[in-house]
């Protein structure tokens, strides 16, 4: 299959590195986050257990970032999401809920680095510091003049997620940002 | 003259020394030098033209109050107006030139103005070019644009980068002087998060220059360990070279850092605007030197008394070798002083106070500086350089007893808190009578979110002008942030400062008390804007009494330096004028930002390809490739046309045209907005949003569906498709796919919170690629994967599986009236799938087309457009489609709305087709029908407007739809659009759809 990313392999480097991370599965779900079968369907379907407020929960086959109070973000496989949609809505059943398949309508970018929260601070009006954005959180928030999400992996990592037409911006914007020189030396 | 001491700078680095230029003038100065010191250092003490009599000005102050010594840095691309050479550091190759000055600085014609100032009072403007009206706008107002202005616009573009940090602190302290400090050690031993903005590239502020002691060292001393103990703790930030710009509701402030100004080859961002969240904000801004008002006292060499000794201790610099000073306090003392242990001579103390007994005023007797008490300026000799004061009594009208020689005046009216970050969200002040000063009232702070001051001011900015009450009040300030934001302050530390203590200031608003008119017309307020006691009193005679009014009036305060100076001595005269008390006529208000910041920094990184963002489809890269002609749609760019080469726009709009209606077209369609709205009461909800039944549209059927307004106005319009029960799948127009996702959640989350309804933006999940003309079928029929035959695939349906081995969801749905097929695969895939469709189709004459080609051919077809056809004041009735109006539903968004009677009314204007009597004609865009009758107002009658209008290739003529009053009643009438060219096109009302009105093209 010739599916390609919004990014098709771009990458930068700086003070921290850009880089596309390929294809990734994503699925929006909404429906009652405090129900069993929900908590049930996302097990299943990533492995990892709901997400509290802000959160995001890693498991064997995918992970889960909380987006608003009746919304999740499923990240599978890519080639897996059609089938996740697929499970997830057997196994919901009647219960009032909603899966997609967004895989495609985003742009995800790797941002490996020590100095990543001061980037994104360039941009993003969350508090970036650990104490208030620890690994484990995603922030739902804006990068400049667009939406997008993040969440750190580790110390040295984070990954990014925007919408796909704007994928090309959101690089620009990176780099920029990221350009030597413009060290913040605050978090 | 000014000139640099042999020893002494605190500041400067007098190994490295730096050249720069003034004026094209070669000169030296040494690193660490401010601008404005290096220039009194080589004796150039004439560095402006005021702005409206165009006076010679020097160098007043030395901070960022200064009014004149205003000079664009930088050139081409690195240009910059109106820097004020006392915050602008000098560096190898800076080159700066004054302003406002034509054709040079020494001989300027403007100064003409001086002579004519009799004839340019306050209000001069308003008094005189009220008539003839006409002459405002072609004589008076080119002269004044001309005249006025300080500095020049820079015509090159900006070659630096900007860029904002957002950060989020427990603790802002803004003012990094020896009590910001304080405060900070206080907050940061408590573990709060800190940060520290301090303007000037020094830590200490004003403690050094003033002699302070603390904790029994010098308060230098004091200040390094300071700086060592915060920078050592984790939880601490500091930033030099950050000026704290402005307060704003909920604990948020602005810092403005310059990153580069002082050293541009150290590259990166120039400026950096720090947009700050935190939980307190204390202000430790310290105080701002008052001016005395005298005749004369803009003449260059008078100077502000703490500049003076400024330029002396932190730059090694004297600003005349015989000083005369002027006060009415002691501090002023300090000057004459820091002069004569300088080993130059003061000539003499001019104190307008009666009595002058504090301890500076007996070491400076000591010393044996002449001190005269009740003295004043009477008026200050010399037009481009200070040559001597005429001396007189204070308590009289300025009749001279003496004249003293001296090359430099150092004057004195006091200090005033700088109280402005206080003030941005509203923190109050009251006037101290004893200190004849605004002072912040703590118990009135700006309120936050909790109703809790989140603002909090200390040491000298808090109205503590002393050393130790300063410090005293500085820490208390910092354990109270500490405390509020959630810290538990440490064990406290004594910290004591001391100085030499003063005697009482006496209030002097102007010197001599009674001075004559004659005199008030040269003792200057606003040195920018060039604003004279005079003007303000002549303003309080003719009613002026708001200290607001009187400031537009006037224009006191109004420069770039927005009154740092002038404010409070402008203010004492108007209430002097007024018999009212300082503190009933009160002060302007304070604003953001603190001092001018660059425009870059307000910027941003929002420049240039960043600017703003742009949304591509899948095929955009192609699209450029391929002669895409770009245009708008929302934030998309869309093609307009595919240019071949050579060819013109509208050549190839019709080429495309013809080509899709002859053979087949392509056309990338993903712009088109994709919402999912899914759940068991989503019929429901669509029978709301939608004008027309939704509800019962069958499973994989589309239906075409318009949206209103709940004032019934067209809002959007498109296609639904019915997934399964549950689930629908409503296109939008390119514009309103974010619109009108939000225009749902809102029904949802505010009104009907209790219906089942789920929603989910998708547009982004697909291309959407239109196989468009009577081959269509034939391409994707080659491609293979699903049946897409008529009976397979009728008009109005859609179905799921593979085309050319690609997961695909075509539509069969028609917006040009030909056989059609929108295809949705998902976005990863766009590329490829449209690459297959030119591949597949290039044996049946495959061309991609733009969006004029997809307006004309709907045009054509008679249907609307959002945006053409509406413009948010038409309704569903106005184009004649009552059909899309449910009557079986009790209700949808804009019915109520559409029953009323204004909305009812025959007359209004109704959609119809026009064709053009002569063929060749097209009417132009936006053209309005007239009847040939003149209204009362001596306007054409209209009676009615174009909509849409083309050169339809297909048919070979114009063709338009337009408004019309009575429209569908007129069928065959002939009626006259005006051009701008004085012509009349003719028009026949006509049925709007032009081709093909039985469908047999699309129904294939």
């Amino acid at each position: 299959m010739s599916s390609v990313t919004a990014l098709n392999g771009a990458t930068s480097n700086g003070i921290i590195n850009v880089a596309d991370a390929g294809l990734m599965g994503m699925i929006t779900l909404r429906g009652d986050l405090a129900s069993a079968g929900m908590a049930k369907a996302v097990k299943a379907a990533t492995g990892s257990p709901m997400p509290a407020m802000r959160q995001i929960t890693t498991g064997k086959s995918g992970a889960a970032a909380w987006m608003s109070s009746d919304e999740l973000l499923l990240m599978v496989d890519y080639a897996d999401a059609d089938a996740v949609v697929a499970k997830i809505s057997k196994s919901l059943g009647a219960a009032h809920h909603l899966a997609v398949n967004v895989s495609d309508a985003r742009a995800v970018f790797n941002l490996p680095g020590d100095q990543i929260r001061d980037v994104l601070a360039k941009g993003s009006p969350a508090d970036m510091s650990n104490d208030a954005f620890p690994i484990g959180e995603v922030r739902r928030t804006r990068i400049g003049q667009l939406a997008v999400a993040f969440w750190f992996t580790d110390a040295q990592n984070a990954k990014l997620v925007c919408f796909r037409s704007v994928g090309g911006h959101i690089m620009r914007w990176l780099e920029n940002a990221s350009e030597i020189g413009s060290e913040v030396g605050f978090h | 003259m000014s000139t640099r001491l042999a020893t002494g700078g605190r500041l400067i680095n007098r190994a490295r020394s730096v050249e720069f230029s003034f004026d094209g003038k070669r000169l030296s100065g040494y690193e660490g030098d401010t601008l404005a010191s290096a220039l009194l250092a080589n004796g150039e003490t004439l560095v402006g033209r005021s702005f409206k009599y165009h006076r010679p000005r020097g160098i007043i102050a030395s901070g960022p109050e200064e009014p004149n010594a205003l000079v664009g840095t930088g050139e081409g691309g690195t240009f910059e107006p109106n820097q004020r050479a006392t915050t602008t550091e000098v560096f190898n190759g800076l080159t700066a030139n004054s302003q406002n000055a034509w054709p040079s600085l020494q001989f300027d014609i403007g100064g003409i103005n001086r002579i004519m100032s009799r004839v340019f009072p306050a209000g001069f403007y308003y008094k005189t070019f009220m008539y003839p009206r006409f002459a405002w706008k072609h004589v008076f107002e080119p002269f004044i644009r001309k005249a006025a202005g300080l500095g020049a616009a820079p015509t090159g573009k900006d070659v630096d980068k900007y860029e904002y940090f957002y950060a989020h602190v427990d603790v802002l302290i803004v003012g990094g002087g020896t009590s910001g400090l304080a405060a900070a050690l206080e907050a940061g031993r408590s573990g709060a998060k800190v940060l520290v903005l301090e303007q000037t590239n020094t830590w200490g502020g004003r403690a050094p220059v003033d002699g302070v002691d603390i904790n029994g060292v010098s308060a230098e001393d004091w200040i390094t360990d300071a700086v060592s103990e915060l920078s050592n703790m984790d939880n601490v930030t500091l930033r030099t070279r950050t000026m704290g710009a402005g307060v704003y509701d909920h604990g948020w402030a602005t810092g403005y850092e310059r990153l580069t100004d002082h050293a541009p080859e150290i590259g990166g961002p120039r400026h950096r605007l720090w947009r700050i969240r935190a939980k307190r904000i204390v202000t430790m801004t310290g105080a701002i030197e008052r001016p005395l008002s005298f005749a004369g006292n803009d003449v260059p060499g008078v100077m502000l008394a703490g500049a003076v000794r400024d330029y002396a201790t932190n730059y090694g610099t004297s600003c005349g070798d015989v000083m005369v000073v002027a006060t009415n306090n002691d501090d002023a003392y300090r000057t004459a002083i820091a002069q004569v242990q300088a080993g130059l001579s003061v000539a003499a103390i001019l104190d307008a106070r009666v009595m002058a007994d504090g301890a500076l005023v007996a070491q400076a007797r000591d010393m044996g500086i002449r001190v005269e008490t009740g003295a004043a300026i009477s008026k200050v000799k010399g037009s481009k350089h200070v040559t001597g004061v005429a001396i007189c009594a204070q308590a009289g009208e300025g009749t001279p007893t003496e004249e003293i020689k001296c090359d430099v005046v150092a004057m004195s009216g006091g200090w005033s808190p700088i109280v402005h970050l206080w003030s941005h969200c509203g923190g109050k002040l009251n006037w101290d009578a004893d200190q004849a000063m605004f002072r912040p009232d703590p118990a009135r702070p700006p309120l936050g979110a909790d109703g809790n001051g989140f603002v909090i001011v200390g040491g000298t900015a808090n109205g503590y002008l002393d050393a130790a009450s300063a410090m005293k009040d500085a820490v208390a300030q910092g354990r109270k942030a500490a405390k509020e934001a959630g810290h538990k302050p440490a064990v406290a530390k004594a910290v004591k400062a001391v100085s030499v203590a003063e005697s009482a200031i006496e209030p002097i608003w102007q010197m001599p008390q009674g001075m004559s008119v004659k005199l008030q017309t040269k003792t200057f307020l606003d040195y920018q804007n060039d604003v004279k006691v005079s003007d303000v009193r002549l303003a309080a005679r003719e009613g002026y009494e708001s200290v607001e009014h009187t400031k537009r009036y006037t224009t006191l305060g109004m420069a770039t330096d927005q009154g740092k100076l002038s404010n409070i001595n402008g203010l004492a005269i108007l209430a002097d004028s007024l018999n009212a008390e300082i503190p009933q006529v009160g002060t302007t208000t304070f604003r953001p930002p603190y001092h001018p910041i660059s425009m870059g920094a307000i910027a941003g990184d929002a420049r240039g390809d960043l600017f703003k963002p742009i949304r591509k489809t899948p095929m955009h890269e192609w699209i450029t490739e391929n002669g895409g002609f770009f245009e708008p749609v929302a934030d998309w760019r869309r093609p307009y046309c595919y240019q071949h080469e050579g060819e013109s726009v509208k050549d190839a709009v019709h080429r495309e045209i013809i080509n899709t209606r002859t053979n087949v077209g392509l056309l990338d369609a993903s712009t088109l907005g994709k919402i999912i709205v899914k759940g068991p009461d989503a019929g429901k909800f669509l029978d709301m949003m939608y004008t027309n039944m939704m509800s019962t549209l069958k499973v994989g059927r589309c239906r075409y569906g318009l949206m209103c307004t709940e004032n019934g106005f067209l809002s959007d319009d498109g296609v639904v498709a019915r997934l399964d029960d549950e689930t629908f799948l409503c296109h939008t127009t390119s514009g309103g796919s974010d619109r009108i996702h939000a225009w749902m959640e809102e029904w949802l989350q505010t009104e009907w919170w209790d219906w089942k309804v789920y929603t989910a933006n998708v547009t982004e999940q697909y291309a959407q690629i239109a196989v468009v003309g009577p081959n269509a079928r034939k391409v994707l029929e080659k491609l293979g994967g699903m049946d897409l035959s008529a009976e397979a695939l009728p008009f109005m349906a859609f179905k799921e599986g593979e085309i050319g081995g690609i997961k695909a969801r075509p539509f069969r749905i028609s917006f040009s009236g030909e056989l059609s097929y929108e295809i949705a695969v998902p976005a990863s895939d766009g590329q490829a799938f449209w690459d297959m469709c030119i591949e597949a189709g290039a044996e049946f004459g495959i061309q991609p087309y733009g969006t004029e080609c997809l307006h004309v051919m709907r045009a054509e077809k008679g249907f609307i457009m959002i945006g053409d056809e509406t413009d948010g004041t038409v309704i569903p009735q106005d184009l004649n489609m009552q059909w899309a109006l449910s009557k079986k539903k009790d209700d949808y968004l804009g019915k109520r709305a559409q029953q009323r009677s204004h909305m009812a009314d025959p007359s209004r204007w109704k959609l119809v087709g026009l064709k053009t009597v002569t063929p060749t004609d097209v009417i132009p865009d936006g053209a309005y029908a007239t009847d040939g009758t003149i209204r009362d107002n001596g306007v054409k009658h209209m009676i009615g407007r174009v909509t849409s209008t083309y050169y339809s290739p297909t048919l070979d003529r114009g063709i338009a739809m337009g408004l019309v009053e009575f429209g569908p009643d007129r069928m065959g009438e002939i009626i006259d659009f005006p051009t701008l060219d004085g012509k009349i096109i003719k028009a026949e009302i006509c049925d709007p759809v032009f081709l093909d009105p039985e469908g047999a093209r699309q129904n294939v």
